[in-house]
């Protein structure tokens, strides 16, 4: 059980993940869902950093007198993750004010019924 | 960990599930973009507790700073508050609580944050440390494993970027060509005619309001 509770930080980070799902499938809203993925995306970010920690260890820049460094490899990974997160962001958003200006709402309800009743999309 | 960084740990972990909690709950989309650039910059501040400066920085840059950047752009072009929805939130906290267990037994046997015999900082880790100041001559290992290792990594990532660019400008080019042509022909009509006439750049802006 004190095992169970020593990964906290995991647990934290894992609802804070479900919580970014959450808004993503029970949000009608375009911009909400997109929200809900970034909150999703940038948990992933914090498992990986803290799966790098190590305990005692100073930041990997190498200097005199410090012997253990913490893990480089997912920083490196991360650094990727997050501008490749900003960009798909970017396209998502896009992609939302391109809806708006077709159906003239972003509410993902609203949009259904547009469709139902005119058939395809303008 | 020293029990100082235990205690902001929790703090920051506990801002963290409540800055979560209340963007889920949140109608205004504007307070909703700003909660999470907190978001962002709290999850940089864990970033620099569990020493990875590099990404705690681009975190706080790109996250807290860029992504609110655009996603105000985005409710400047389409509407500043969510609509109650209609449907049941029962079916998808299912989904969501098994998708949680599951994720929460995937890691239940994961070595402890910052055990130094965790396998992930067992190999190949140590001989990149050694052999930055060597072969990059420069003494930060990220930075090395980026740029030099790993180039050919950023090379893609400098495309993914560059792809999204042509992406975004295909899709909305013609909309801020119309927003801009709508917005002084609004600006104008209301000059002319004393303030009675409501603001066609206004109305495009706010549609709920």
């Amino acid at each position: 059980m004190s095992e169970f509770l020593g990964l906290y930080p995991y647990w934290v980070v894992i609802f804070l993940m479900m919580t970014g799902f959450y808004i993503v499938i029970s949000r009608g809203n375009l911009i909400k869902k997109v929200i809900g993925l970034n909150i999703f995306q940038s948990s992933v970010f914090l498992l990986y950093i803290s799966i790098g920690k190590v305990s005692g260890a100073t930041a990997p820049i190498t200097a005199e007198g410090f012997e253990v460094y913490g893990n480089p490899l997912p920083s490196v990974l991360i650094l990727t993750a997050i501008v490749v997160g900003v960009a798909t962001t970017s396209v998502a958003l896009a992609l939302v004010v391109r809806i708006r200006e077709a159906y003239n709402t972003i509410e993902e309800d609203e949009i259904k019924d547009e469709i139902r009743t005119q058939g395809a999309g303008p | 960990m020293t029990p100082s960084t235990d205690l902001l740990t929790a703090l920051i972990l506990t801002l963290l599930v409540g800055t979560a909690v209340a963007v889920v709950r949140m109608r205004g989309l504007f307070p909703a973009l700003m909660l999470m650039g907190i978001f962002s910059l709290l999850g940089a501040s864990w970033m620099l507790v569990l020493d990875a400066p590099d990404v705690a920085f681009t975190e706080a840059a790109v996250g807290a700073g860029v992504s609110t950047i655009l996603g105000l752009t985005a409710l400047a072009l389409t509407a500043r508050r969510a609509k109650t929805s209609s449907r049941k939130p029962w079916p998808a906290l299912v989904i969501v609580t098994i998708t949680g267990a599951a994720l929460v037994y995937g890691m239940s046997d994961a070595p402890g944050v910052g055990d130094p015999a965790a396998p992930a900082s067992k190999y190949p880790v140590p001989s990149y440390v050694e052999r930055t100041d060597h072969d990059i001559h420069i003494p930060n290992v990220v930075t090395a494993v980026l740029a030099s290792y790993r180039g050919f990594d950023t090379l893609g990532e400098t495309v993914v970027i560059f792809t999204a660019g042509i992406a975004v400008l295909a899709l909305i080019g013609g909309v801020a060509v119309s927003v801009r042509n709508t917005g002084p022909a609004g600006g104008r009509a209301g000059d002319g005619q004393g303030g009675d006439q409501p603001d066609e750049l206004a109305r495009g802006v706010e549609p709920a309001a």
